[in-house]
Formats: C-alpha cells, structure tokens, sequence
C-alpha cells in the first residue's frame, strides 16, 4: 500500500470523529500559537529596544559608578561612590575627540498645573542632552548654557506630559509646579512612541543643576558621552579611563552602544527562548493527548485491524495508518495553531502597545515541533495496534 | 456440475498432520489433533461438526490467520507454516478471500470501499480497484449498493457485501465460516445460491458448518469430533439452493 493510501484512510479515520479530532487537536494548537505568539512578543519587543538603541547612534558611551563584569551574572559590586557634575565637566575638558559628554540624572515626581496633577520622570542633563537622545520640537526651544550654568527653573515637555497637562493648548510660556517649585516652560516635543526606561513622552526635560538644587541631590547618576568618530572609540574609551583612573579607581564601568546592545539583547533572547519553552510544555501536553486518543482508538478499532489483517494488512500499513492519523491530528492542529498564532500576534501588533514580529523560524519550529510530537506520541500506539494478532482482533467485541 | 468433474485437479490447499493446542491457564485444549486434508481447484468442501470440535480453529489456520502448533499447511505447493507474519498477510491477500458468520465489514463504510479494501494492501490503483469492486459486487446483485454504508444494509446483503470482498482479489479459495449462521433462512438460501454459484463458475470454496443441510450444498462433507476428521463424504443429493429458492413462498426478492 502506498502512502497516498496511508493518508486517504487516516483521514477518513479522523472525519468519521470530528468532535473528537478537534478536541485532540486543541491541546496542539494552543501550544503552537501559544509558541508563535509568545516568541513573536519576544523577538517584537527586542527588535524594538535594540532598534531604540542603535538609533540613539554607534558611537554613545554610558559610564556608570560601580564595576560591572561583562554580559550576564558576571561579577558585580554596587557603586560606593556617585559621580558629579565635576566630574562631567572634567572629561569635557581632558578628553580630545568628543561631541558631547552630558551628565544625567532621574527621578520622579508630580507635575501640577491648577488642580491638575500628573506622575512623571524628571531628566536631568546638560544644554547637550538633545545632541544624544534626539527629540523632536513642537513648539519652543531648548534650555541652553547659560541656563544650565544658572541653574534656571525652566523645563521642555515630553508630548503625553503636554498634552495631560495642557489639554488643547499651548504650554509654552505656562508655569508648572515640580516637586514643589514653580517653572517656566519653554518648549514641548513630538511623541516618540514607546521608550527604554517607561514611556519617554512623560518625560519631562530640565537642566541637571535645576534638577540638582530642586530634588537636593549633590551626584548624577550617569555620564553620557558621544564621540566625534566612531572609529576612535576604543582610543576615547582609554582617555575616559585615564581620567577617571585616578579619582574612582576600579569603581566605574564604560558600556559602549555594542556592550549595551549586547546585554540588552542577552537578556531579552533569553526570556524569548523561555516564554517559547513554556509555550513548548503545553505542545507537550497536547502530544500526550494525542497518545491517549490514539490508544483509545486503537482499542476501539481492534475488529477493524483485524479486518484489515485478514485481507491482507502488513504491520507496516497498520503502523503507518495509525502514525499518519497522530500525524494527521497534529499537523492540522499545528496549521490551526500557526493561523491562530499568526493572526493573535498581528491583532496585538495592530491594536495594543506591545509590538510583535513573527519570524520564520518561530513558525517552522513550532510546526515541525508538533509534527514531531505527533510521531513521537503516535508510534507507540500505532505499534500496539500493528502487533495485534489477526484471530485475537477479529474475535474482539 | 462442472463437466471435468472425474478428471483430477489441481490440489489447493493441502494439511498434513496438523495439530493446534490452546494453553488457558495452564490447562491444555487440544482444538485439533492431526487433521489432514486436501482441497482441489475448483472444489465446493463442507467442514463439518459440532460446536467445540475444533472447525473454527481449523479454517483460520488454513486461512493463514494463525498457525499451527505442529504440522505443515501447503498452500498452492508453497509450505506457509514458517513464514513471517508480514509474509502470511500478503499470501492471504493473495489466495484467500475470507466470509465470517459475523459478517466483519468496516462499519461507516461504504460497500464499495469495503470491496476494495484487499485492493487496497495488493497495491491496485483507484480507477482499476473502482471497476473490479463493482464488478464483485454486481456479481453478488448489489450492483444497485454501491455506496451504502455497511450498517444501511441488511444482514443477507452485508454477508453478500463480505462475499464480494472475498472475490474481488480473485483467491485460489473462498473459506466461509458459517456464511448462514447470523441470517433469517430466506437471506441464508440467497447467501448459499451465491456460493454455489461462483463455485459453478470455477471458485473453490470451503465451507464450515455445524448444520447438516447446510453442508449438503457442496460436494464433499469433511465431518470432523473432537479436533479429528471422523468421515469423509461424498454428496450424492446435493442441495441446490437456487431451487430451494423457488420453492421459497412468492416474496419479492431481496437485493
Ligand atoms: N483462543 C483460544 N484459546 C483457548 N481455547 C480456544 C481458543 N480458540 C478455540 N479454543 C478451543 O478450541 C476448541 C475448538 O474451538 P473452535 O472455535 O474451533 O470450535 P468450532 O468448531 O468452531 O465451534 P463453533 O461451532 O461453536 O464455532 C474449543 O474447545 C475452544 O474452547
Ligand atoms: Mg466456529
């Protein structure tokens, strides 16, 4: 018998049941769009935070306090000592080759306009901050040297912290109380989308010795370089260290852009593969449950193997007839779950925040998965059912 | 009836001293004890005894559903009793056409796909499969069936239906465990027509039975007790059961 015979008979086999073919095949197509939609939230998000990063430019350096060991669970030890402005300033001076080093620091509070409040983050930087996170002006402008120097109560709005704040008008020139003292607004940005830490579009901007005096805080939490060349990195890198050598010692890490990107995507790859391993374990379950149907059936149809025995079925065809019906179950069940999943990830990609991609290989695998678990869970009942003796089977009731 | 009857034909089917014994918890059932016989091409053989005697076991071992514990069968000169299952199962398909008292068709299936079934594992193809299960089983009368479910169909035409199954792969031998056994009479006289009719036609058929008149209808009554042949018959008064169906009172005829 060949195999277009094989595949006719499973197929009829699995009609004959349709309730029950479905309901085998559920616990598969939850696992394989639970796999596809899950991995396609993965790889949406990572796409998007590293796609964030390499925009900001290849050649930012972040020097934090602290030492921190390369990539993931390397050795760590949390900083003793902040950095401050000084020491920003120190680097602008002593290092060749930089476009701009901009000392940051964040925190939250409420923002109020009359009686209307708002949570936001407040970031603190320098009059270069909009050379290394790029924002897009409305309206207004950005506050500038002087301003900084000065220590000006002034501030730029983030698109959403504008809009909250002052529906349907223009907040240029408007007061706003943060954390209890009053400034003037100078100028707001368009929406930027989602954003690293929180949504930047509720963000609010003010120069870092503002933010310093008004949150009385005397250190900054990082120093944000970029140099003028990108092939000179390695050369600034070394002049930052020469610098910094002598105040902080061991106590401070560099991460360039590659390093970021790299620890970022680690950790983002790493939780992709385990939501698609949890995803995994339900495909599991579904083979499983197609293992109990198929013994069910197999028992259930011992006269008809015998039948077929009796008129001429080698062990070979009942095998195959039985694997290609596990088969059967659970590759239609892998297409339904790969639909499903494709069509949920595009739903949440179109309709909600979260970003997804559906890649190729999160298809294929997840098919391929589930056409193996139909093998591997068909055989064994497949097997019982070609081992059964023509008389025993005939004789069955 | 065929006209070279006294001429001698071709052995078929041949046992030489076959013995099979069940172990049922530990107690020992000797279900046959030496049986040996012969079936010639063309032939209609009645097995003839008593429930127990041991003629079930005897047809599913000469059928090569199951072997015997000593002993040779000789199948078309070829000894089967060491072949491999996978071996048996082709030779059946083969040689064999099988007709069970419980009729084991293939239920929510066609009857036309049920014909087709041995087709199937010999490896014939759509179109050529399609044409001779018609052709089976318009010789049975259900040319007019075809795409009944087996369970849409009367006892009488099931059992027709199993027949023709039992033909379509042009067997050396037809085995009929008690064709009848599961019929009212009417279906079961049709049912024995049937056979003797392809047996006219040069089928050889082996018939099981525990009923006498049954038996009557071939040519020979093998009578066996207690898993060993007691006589050997020859059947002078052979029941015809075409005209037996005449005789049956007027009543449209099934089919
Ligand atoms: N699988 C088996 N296991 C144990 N004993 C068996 C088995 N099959 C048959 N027997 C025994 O072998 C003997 C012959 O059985 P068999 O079925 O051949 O009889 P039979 O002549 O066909 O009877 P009936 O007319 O009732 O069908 C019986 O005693 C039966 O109990
Ligand atoms: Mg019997």
């Amino acid at each position: 018998m060949n195999l277009k015979e094989s595949v006719r008979i499973a197929l009829r086999a699995l009609a004959a049941n349709k309730a029950r073919s479905l309901l085998t095949m559920l616990g598969v197509i939850i696992g394989v769009a639970a796999v596809i939609l899950l991995v396609a939230i993965g790889t949406g998000v990572q796409d998007e935070v590293t796609g964030q990063i390499e925009g900001l430019g290849s050649n930012l350096m972040f020097i934090v306090p602290g030492q921190y060991g390369g990539g993931m669970g390397g050795e760590q030890s949390p900083p003793s000592r902040m950095f401050t402005v000084e020491d920003a300033d120190l680097l602008a001076r002593r290092v060749d080759g930089l476009d701009a080093v901009v000392p940051v620091l964040q925190s939250s509070t409420t923002a109020k306009v009359g009686n209307r409040s708002l949570r936001v983050m407040v970031a603190g930087a320098n009059e270069k901050g909009t050379v290394v996170f790029p924002n897009t002006l409305v309206e207004g402008r950005n506050y500038r040297r002087s301003e900084v120097d000065a220590a000006s109560r002034v501030v730029v709005l983030g698109s959403t912290a504008a809009e909250t704040l002052f529906p349907n008008r223009d907040p240029v020139g408007e007061k706003i109380t943060l954390n209890g003292q009053r400034f003037t607004v100078i100028g707001y940005y368009k929406p930027l989308g989602g954003g690293l830490a929180g949504d930047q579009d509720s963000q609010v901007y003010i120069p870092v010795t503002t933010m310093q005096r008004v949150f009385s805080i005397d250190y900054i939490s990082t120093i944000v370089v970029k140099a003028a060349d990108a092939d000179r990195i390695e050369r600034v890198k070394l002049d930052i260290k020469r610098v910094l050598t002598p105040r902080y010692g061991k106590e401070f890490t560099i991460f360039t852009q590659e390093q970021t990107l790299g620890l970022l995507s680690d950790l983002l790859g790493t939780l992709t593969y385990m939501l698609a391993g949890i995803a995994g374990i339900s495909l599991l379950v579904g083979g499983i449950g197609i293992m109990n149907i198929m013994l069910v059936s197999v028992s259930e149809r011992t006269r008809e193997i015998g039948i077929r025995k009796a008129v001429g079925a080698r062990t070979y065809d009942i095998l195959s007839q039985f694997v290609i019906e596990a088969v059967g179950l659970s590759v239609l069940g892998g297409l339904v779950g790969i639909a499903i999943g494709w069509g949920g990830s595009w739903l949440m990609g179109s309709y909600t925040p979260v970003p997804t991609a559906v890649t190729p290989w999160a298809v294929s695998m997840a098919f391929f998965f589930a056409a193996g678990v139909g093998v591997f869970f068909g055989v064994y009942p497949a097997w019982k059912a070609s081992q059964l003796d023509p008389i025993d089977a005939l004789r069955y009731e | 009836m065929s006209e070279d009857r006294d001429a001698p034909r071709r052995v078929v089917l041949e046992t030489r001293d076959i013995t099979k014994r069940y172990r049922l918890e530990g107690i020992e059932v000797e279900a046959l004890r030496g049986v040996s016989f012969s079936v010639r091409q063309g032939e209609m053989v009645s097995i003839m005894g008593p429930s127990g005697s041991g003629k079930s076991t005897l047809m599913h071992i000469v059928g090569l559903l199951d072997r015997p514990t000593t002993g040779e069968v000789v199948l078309e000169g070829q000894d089967v009793s060491s072949l491999s299952p996978n071996a048996l199962a082709t030779l059946r398909n083969k040689h064999i056409g099988f007709v069970f008292q419980s009729f084991n068709l293939l239920p929510r299936t066609s009857a036309q796909a049920n014909v087709e079934l041995p087709l199937v594992y010999a490896g014939v193809s759509g179109a050529e499969r399609a044409r001779r299960a018609v052709a089976a089983l318009e010789r049975v009368g259900l040319g007019n069936r075809l795409g009944h479910m087996s369970n849409q169909l009367s006892g009488g035409q099931q059992q027709r239906v199993a027949i023709a199954r039992a033909l379509v792969n042009d067997p050396s031998i037809v085995l009929a465990d008690e064709p009848t056994g599961n019929l009212d009479s009417r279906s079961g006289i049709e049912v024995m027509a049937i056979l003797q009719d392809l047996n006219a036609q040069g089928i050889t058929v082996v018939l099981v039975t525990h009923d006498e008149r049954v038996a009557r209808h071939a040519e020979r009554v093998v009578k066996i007790l207690d898993g060993r042949i007691q006589s050997v018959e020859i059947v002078n008064d052979r029941v015809l059961a075409a005209q037996e169906m005449r005789m049956l009172p007027a009543e449209e005829v099934a089919g």
